[in-house]
């Protein structure tokens, strides 16, 4: 029996805008796969986003969904769990709406380690505006504002994560379809901030300039340059160069902001 | 082995994108008419490949 995406998804709104061979349908049966496989109740989830083409997939899902403006997805996940702390929220956005306009709230998020899923959804491109580069564009590759190859470095997003203060923190790639849905899972289920970072293939507004137009090739370009983390941690920087870690980065036990709110008031 | 029973493509959400195709191990996937097809049932190993990596739902693979 072939999986039912059915049931999580509003009727009549599939097919999705995305281009073909965009990742992030791909992205979106994973979330579908764990939130169904944690049991959740669709009236017990939240998820909020920005703007942007990752921000467009809580319009599919048969849930409590925002779509809010640029950049915000934090900041209104924060007002809904903090008004109901019992709901399960998950704001999500993509590399340039969490990391350039959203970048101020993402930090503070992962610094004040409140109960909440953020998926960065990681492209390297501003897609739905006509393929701009983005904070997460490498360098030197090529997109409509930099057609002589990007100059900025690239911002790693999981260590950006890290190093504001997120208690989990993973990333994986739409390659990795099926461990992706165990990273949700448990970036779901952990107490405090969680933070997975999806990289995803943008064939049309990245592929298309940097000879990656193939969106199976994306896929393979995933598979080529991601490494598990434990086997990354035995590397040397010479192998590294290039690659990226994939799995869990990062993860603590640290007190979770509802909580430290509540005995700071008296309610606990 | 694992085989399957029926592989069922939905056209109307199929974009064309070719990746079930390209990443399908054992050829059992072509393109017709910019969309994707079953070649040969009998090759496919229900790998379930083409059907998580399908971005549009179009792919669903059915094992025996």
């Amino acid at each position: 029996m072939a999986y039912d995406y059915a049931k999580y998804l509003r009727a009549g709104k599939i097919p999705h805008i995305w281009c073909p061979g965009c990742g992030y349908g791909i992205i979106m049966k994973s979330i579908i796969r764990a939130v169904d496989g944690l049991g959740m109740n669709k009236d017990d989830l939240v998820f909020t986003s920005g703007i942007g083409c990752a921000s467009r997939l809580p319009g599919y899902i048969d849930a409590n969904t925002l779509h809010t403006t640029h950049g915000r997805s934090l900041g209104f996940a924060t007002g809904v769990k903090m008004a109901k702390p019992e709901l399960n929220v998950i704001a999500l956005g993509g590399d340039g709406d969490m990391t350039a306009i959203g970048g101020n709230h993402f930090i503070h998020a992962c610094r004040r380690n409140i109960d909440i899923t953020c998926l960065v959804f990681n492209n390297y491109i501003y897609g739905m505006t006509g393929g701009q580069y983005s904070p997460t564009t490498p360098k030197a590759a090529r997109a409509t504002t930099s057609p002589y190859g990007n100059s900025d470095n690239q911002f790693d997003i999981a260590q950006l994560a890290i190093g504001a203060g997120a208690s989990f923190v993973a990333r994986s790639t739409t390659y990795h379809a099926v461990p992706m849905e165990k990273l949700i899972k448990q970036a779901i289920e952990h107490k405090g901030f969680s933070v997975v970072e999806i990289i995803a293939g943008c064939p049309t507004g990245y592929g298309r300039k940097n000879k990656l137009a193939s969106p199976a090739g994306m896929i393979e370009w995933q598979k080529a340059n991601s490494v598990n983390k434990v086997q990354w941690d035995k590397m040397t920087a010479e192998e590294q160069a290039g690659k990226f870690p994939i799995g869990v980065l990062h993860q603590e036990e640290k007190p979770e902001f509802i909580e430290a709110y509540d005995a700071n008031v008296g309610l606990s | 082995m694992a085989k399957a029973e029926k592989i069922e493509i939905y056209v109307n959400l199929c974009k064309g994108c070719e990746i079930c195709v390209e990443l399908c191990p054992v050829d059992a996937l072509e393109m017709k008419d910019f969309k994707a097809a079953v070649k040969d049932l009998d090759k496919c190993i229900a790998c379930m490949q083409c059907e998580l990596r399908c971005p549009d739902f179009a792919i669903e693979v059915y094992k025996q």
